[in-house]
């Protein structure tokens, strides 16, 4: 099923495609010109606010500028600064998000509907990235659950599979001679991990629209694992019975595993995970923090692991 | 073009502009300047002791690659850089000594027992100290005066422990990222292909009297 456009929408409103890009050509133009360095390539930020959310951390939030300018998206290169420079190229308008798999009401989504129609919350939300480093961002968006029940799940789904746009001619990285991760990124929850309040569709950041570099036009955010389980851009929500594959696990299944808990008494092989350095937080000289069991969201999601061993399923 | 100048040069090698040895390290310590400067400025990004500790691995590794290359140029494309070797892997040295002071200091705030955690359980810490503590001998005898103490057969057997730094560096370089993105593997390369040649070497070329002498 598609869902449309409200229909009090007249076709002759809607900005034709080659005016709409040529606008973006020209901002992009505009904003090199007027040197705001602060301003990625090819951002077309939109004012975006949600509701305060009680699941707001009240934590110092990482800067605007450190939040879209450190940014891991390897579509665009490896490179912390790639995504701020190369994202721009990636068109996300038009947008569909499809949602298939194992319920009744599969449907496909366009993005302007998917901003607008749900109730959008700020939620601030403390971000810890598998490498030892954390940010604080506040994002605006919804509940994955929200969109979950509006499609009907059946009894027999199990997991939720998420995927990127695989996008070669906007996504520089994926040309690379050296691929980093099979593409397209995909990424993987279990059905409850889902539904948890705390787990949320963001399409925005800042009070603003997603930058290309954090994710846009929609990603997810799921604050009590490493940030990597948050797949940014997405086309495609999968409900399924098996667990999903998902990249990081693909490519190094020994360092990244399929829940990523953020856990600070399980090391990652290759480093610990007890302590992290939060970005934008007394520069060269900046403290390392202790790392919080499930990022400092134990008391909302500690019971979806009870009875697992998470050494283990890491 | 290298090749070319060489054969102009035949014999007596190619003649490049004799620069002043301190000219190499004023030039070689510009960059640990700049980043120190730039980290203080706040100029290094969002995480500017991550860049500054990775910036400084870099360029440890940029000047080993350089002392390695010395060889090569020389037996290759007669160029003669050797009267520079010292200082650069001197430099090599130094960058190194940087780049672990800013991981123990900066990075860990001295926390000995996640240092001690780290060297132990993790291979690529592990790999990088052990390689720092080779390149020490190797610095401390990078003088004149070591060379007659210890004769030059010895000190030349012992400064071949920089084949192994160079392996343990580029080996460091490609445990600690993620995946293999291009960077790491480009170094390893590099790497790889230098010593190549010296493995390669005493069984493609005929032993030539007169390099022997040299």
């Amino acid at each position: 099923m598609l869902i449309r456009r409200p229909d009090d929408v007249l076709p002759s409103e809607i900005t034709p495609r080659e005016v709409y890009f040529n606008r973006r050509q020209w901002m992009a133009g505009a904003a090199g010109l007027a040197l705001t360095a602060s301003l990625p390539k090819g951002l077309e930020a939109a004012p975006l606010s949600g509701a305060k959310s009680p699941f707001s951390t009240d934590e110092k939030k990482t800067s605007r500028e450190d939040v879209t300018s450190y940014n891991n998206y390897y579509e665009f290169g490896t490179g912390k600064e790639d995504p701020a420079a190369k994202a721009g190229s990636l068109k996300t308008a038009p947008w569909t998000v499809k949602v298939d798999g194992m319920v009744g009401k599969p449907a496909e989504f366009a993005i302007e509907d998917l901003i607008k129609s749900p109730a959008l919350e700020e939620r601030i939300y403390r971000m810890r990235c598998v490498e030892g480093w954390s940010m604080v961002i506040p994002w605006v968006g919804f509940p994955l659950a929200d969109l979950i029940k509006r499609v009907e799940p059946l009894g027999s789904a199990k997991y939720i599979a998420f995927e990127t746009a695989f996008r070669p001619d906007e996504m520089p990285g994926l040309d690379s001679i050296f691929p980093v991760l099979e593409w397209p990124y995909v990424e993987g929850l279990r059905l409850d991990e889902a539904m948890n309040p705390l787990t949320l569709l963001a399409v925005g950041l800042y009070g603003e629209t997603l930058p290309n570099q954090n994710g846009a036009p929609i990603r997810l955010v799921v604050p009590w694992k490493y940030g990597f389980k948050g797949i940014k851009s997405i086309t495609r929500i999968s409900f399924v019975d098996k667990q999903p594959p998902t990249s990081w696990n693909k490519q190094a299944p020994s360092e990244y595993g399929f829940y990523a808990n953020v856990n600070p008494n399980v090391d990652h092989p290759r480093w610990s995970q007890a302590t992290e350095r939060r970005i934008g937080e007394g520069g060269l000289f900046a403290k390392r923090r202790p790392t919080l069991m499930f990022n400092g969201y134990a008391e909302q999601v500690a019971s979806l692991y009870t009875g697992m061993d998470l050494r283990k399923l890491y | 073009m290298a090749g070319r100048a060489s054969v102009q040069g035949e014999k007596k090698g190619f003649a490049l502009p004799q620069v002043p040895k301190i000219a190499v390290y004023i030039v070689g310590f510009i960059p640990a300047v700049w980043l120190f400067y730039a980290g203080i400025d706040d100029r290094l990004g969002a995480d500017p002791m991550r860049y500054l500790e990775q910036a400084l691995g870099l360029w440890a590794l940029r000047f080993l690659i350089a002392t390695l290359a010395i060889t090569p140029l020389r037996q290759l494309f007669n160029i003669n850089l050797l009267r520079y070797r010292r200082a650069l892997g001197l430099l090599a040295f130094y960058y190194a000594a940087l780049h672990l002071t800013t991981y123990l200091v900066l990075d860990q705030g001295l926390d000995l027992a996640a240092i001690v955690a780290d060297i132990v359980k993790r291979p690529y810490i592990t790999i990088g100290m052990a390689t720092f503590v080779i390149l020490i001998p190797l610095a401390v005898t990078s003088n004149n005066a070591a060379i007659r103490r210890m004769g030059g057969q010895a000190w030349a057997k012992l400064h071949r422990l920089v084949y192994v730094a160079a392996i343990g560096a580029a080996l460091h370089f490609l445990l600690v990222v993620k995946s293999w993105p291009p960077e790491p593997l480009v170094y390893a390369a590099i790497v790889a292909t230098l010593l190549g040649y010296r493995l390669v070497r005493p069984m493609v070329r005929k032993p030539s009297p007169r390099r022997r002498a040299a």
